[in-house]
């Protein structure tokens, strides 16, 4: 259970890691926060000849708020987004996806570009990011570029990042006015991966809901957002009939099988937890 | 490739030759000579291996050496104010029976003492999720929450 022998270069700015991500190409890995990363190295699922560890690139560690978005950088730990008053108070989604993510542990190290980079199916950030309409920020070789978070995710582990490009950071939308935030999951124990998971946002005026977002995961081998649940909940108000709301978000869901748990299964709660999530939401935004 | 470092642990400079690819725990354990961090699952689950890296609990075993370079870290050694005495968090362990074969133990009073340091009001549920993150293969999980709420209690009482 040892990683396979690599090279690790400590980069310290955005443009040292470009130049050797360049330079190594696809013998090359940036490294996070590593709390999926080592363990795939360990387990020798994976190996790579060159390590660029971003940890002290202290360029990616910032928070702002700019105008009607907050920017995350890539290397802030799960850990800060979870507490960090501003990131609570403008990305509530965020902060109430973490700790969902392993134990406090891990997210003291783990990253939020991290995890979304990564991109694993069934993890949560992926999902925060795509119900949210969030902006990827990437620098490259060809200097910097933006990815809708519906471009982002590709497949398992696969994101619309070309070689030699970081996820430099991640733009959240915020909203403002009644809104709920909500992220449920099931899994075997709590900080396993998740079997299925929901995050849902929901913005309320009166008895109307004005805007809906609903995003899963664990479900395929990307997030997979539920527009026609959104739309069915936004027709409906805030009397909708939630089990029609989660039986459209699972409808052309196709979860596949595996030990732990199967694909009918993931289905049938899916839309138990779509339904929960925003009943939740609804009342958290009416309160 | 392998490197000559130096690591800061628990206050002492250790300098080290290491591989890029030794895992940080290892060489806590093997160049170091602290055996008091244990190694288990080696791929973060266990909890066993956990340290305090600038005081945040992290798995040792989910870090490369040459990455705790300038960083301060403590272990198990360095948990306790002074030699023959004990942390408010060991000496809990130690009146509610919070080990048996001692082996997890390492991992949950570097996590416990870390978590309550921040934490000091959190809820039970809370310190049942937060000691979620180390495995206790003697399952003695009642000893180590009585523990965890013993010392939760002395700390909110040195606070007042």
């Amino acid at each position: 259970m040892k990683p396979a022998p690599f090279e690790m270069h400590l980069p310290t700015s955005v443009s040292e890691v470009v130049a050797l991500l360049d330079e190594h190409g696809d013998l090359a890995k940036p490294i996070a926060g590593g709390q999926s990363l080592v363990p795939m190295m360990s387990l020798r699922l994976a190996s790579f000849e060159h390590l660029i560890d971003l940890n002290g690139v202290s360029e990616l560690n910032q928070v702002s708020v700019n105008g009607d978005s907050l920017r995350i950088g890539a290397m802030v730990r799960q850990s800060t987004a979870e507490h960090d008053p501003q990131i609570v108070k403008s990305a509530p989604l965020v902060a109430k996806a973490i700790p969902h993510i392993g134990h406090f542990q891990i997210r003291n190290r783990g990253t939020v570009g991290g995890s979304i980079a990564h991109a694993d199916p069934s993890s949560e950030l992926p999902a925060v990011a795509l119900a949210l309409d969030a902006t990827i920020e990437a620098v490259g070789p060809n200097g910097s570029r933006e990815i809708a978070a519906k471009d982002f995710f590709v497949s398992t582990w696969e994101t619309s990042l070309i070689d030699g490009e970081i996820l430099t950071g991640v733009r959240f939308p915020i909203w403002s006015g009644k809104c709920g935030f909500v992220v449920e999951e099931v899994a075997r124990r709590h900080g396993d991966f998740a079997l299925v998971g929901v995050a849902a946002a929901v913005q309320v005026d009166g008895s109307k809901v004005a805007k809906a977002a609903i995003a899963l995961f664990g479900v395929g081998g990307t997030p997979v957002r539920a527009s026609e649940a959104e739309q069915a909940l936004i027709a409906g108000g805030t009397s909708a009939d939630l089990d029609a709301v989660g039986n459209l978000a699972a409808m052309n869901l196709a979860p596949s099988d595996d030990v732990h748990a199967s694909g009918e299964y993931r289905k049938a709660v899916a839309a138990t937890i779509v339904a929960r999530a925003i009943a939740k939401a609804l009342k958290e935004a009416q309160s | 490739m392998s490197r000559n470092i130096t690591l800061n642990i628990n206050g002492a400079q250790h300098t080290v030759d290491v591989e890029d690819r030794m895992l940080l725990s290892d060489a806590i354990r093997e160049k170091a000579g602290l055996t008091g961090t244990h190694v288990a699952c080696e791929h973060g689950v266990c909890g066993a291996c956990t340290i305090l890296l600038d005081g945040e609990a992290v798995r040792s075993c989910l870090m490369f050496t040459v990455q705790a370079a300038g960083h301060e870290i403590t272990t198990v050694e360095g948990i306790a104010p002074a030699p023959g005495e004990l942390s408010v968090v060991q000496r809990a362990m130690q009146d509610n029976h919070g080990l048996q074969c001692g082996f997890c133990t390492p991992g949950i009073v570097t996590s416990l003492t870390a978590y309550l340091r921040d934490f000091p009001n959190a809820s039970d549920d809370e310190l049942k999720e937060a000691l979620s993150g180390n495995l206790c293969r003697c399952t003695g999980y009642m000893g180590i929450i009585n523990a965890a709420r013993q010392a939760q209690k002395e700390i909110q009482g040195s606070a007042k």
